[in-house]
């Protein structure tokens, strides 16, 4: 089979409805079935890789622990736009950490986040053979 | 007391707590839950807004809400009031309307 790249864009925060999960999913099926797979997190978006999501209290899933097996599905790319960023007053340091063990580099761990500006993004846009978008 | 606005969309996306600003009366309360969280965050570009409006209105938000969106206490603006459900209730019960914006 050959293998495409897709992009998978997420512009939703993560509890008020059901695509950032959803998301997730089919993220980790396209990964499974060794695809080329990245994700986008562009504007309310960025909020589902905030650190210390606790949604005991609002009787829904915390998904957000299941980034971190993202590396483990060698996705290894995760752009996440600086002007989304920067407009919610956020930086990289309130982002869960995910990383990567990168083959080609004696299997060292790798940061997997790739804060990227617009244009860098919308370059990254242009490379993909698949958008997905949630 | 009069209205209690209730905001649940995040003003990144919607512009609901725009017009809730634009409409509300001064004393009117505005109570933040689910997405409407993120209006409560500190440095953020909405900030302004909700710091403002906090000179004509009590705001509240829902800290479950908060905590599951993974924002501290000390990452919300200060004059916000948090509450929990039985807070959530208590002001349901405090304010004569409710006007939940959508």
């Amino acid at each position: 089979m050959a293998t495409k790249k897709f992009l998978y864009v997420n512009r939703k925060p993560p509890h008020g409805s059901i695509y950032a999960l959803e998301s997730l999913e089919v993220v980790l099926i396209g990964a499974a079935f060794e695809q080329d797979v990245s994700l986008a997190f562009v504007d309310d978006g960025v909020y589902q890789l905030l650190r210390k999501q606790d949604t005991s209290e609002i009787g829904s899933k915390n998904f957000s622990p299941t980034f971190r097996a993202l590396g483990d599905y060698d996705v290894s790319k995760i752009y996440v736009e600086r002007e989304s960023l920067e407009l919610r007053g956020l930086t990289k340091d309130d982002l869960m950490e995910l990383t990567y063990e990168d083959e080609d580099d004696d299997w060292a761990e790798k940061d997997a986040i790739r804060i990227v500006d617009s244009e860098e993004l919308g370059a990254i846009f242009e490379q993909q053979d698949v958008l997905l978008n949630f | 007391m009069s209205i209690l606005h209730i905001i649940n969309k995040s003003p990144y996306e919607r512009n609901s707590l725009d017009t809730c600003l634009r409409l509300a009366q001064d004393g009117s309360g505005i109570l933040l839950i689910e997405d409407g969280i993120y209006a409560a965050r500190k440095n953020a570009s909405a900030a302004e807004k909700l710091q403002s409006a906090l000179e004509k209105h009590k705001i509240y938000a829902l800290e479950p809400d908060l905590k599951a969106r993974g924002i501290d206490a000390e990452h919300t603006i200060e004059g916000i009031s948090l509450v929990d459900y039985d807070g959530f209730v208590t002001l349901a019960t405090e304010y004569e309307k409710l006007q939940s914006w959508l």
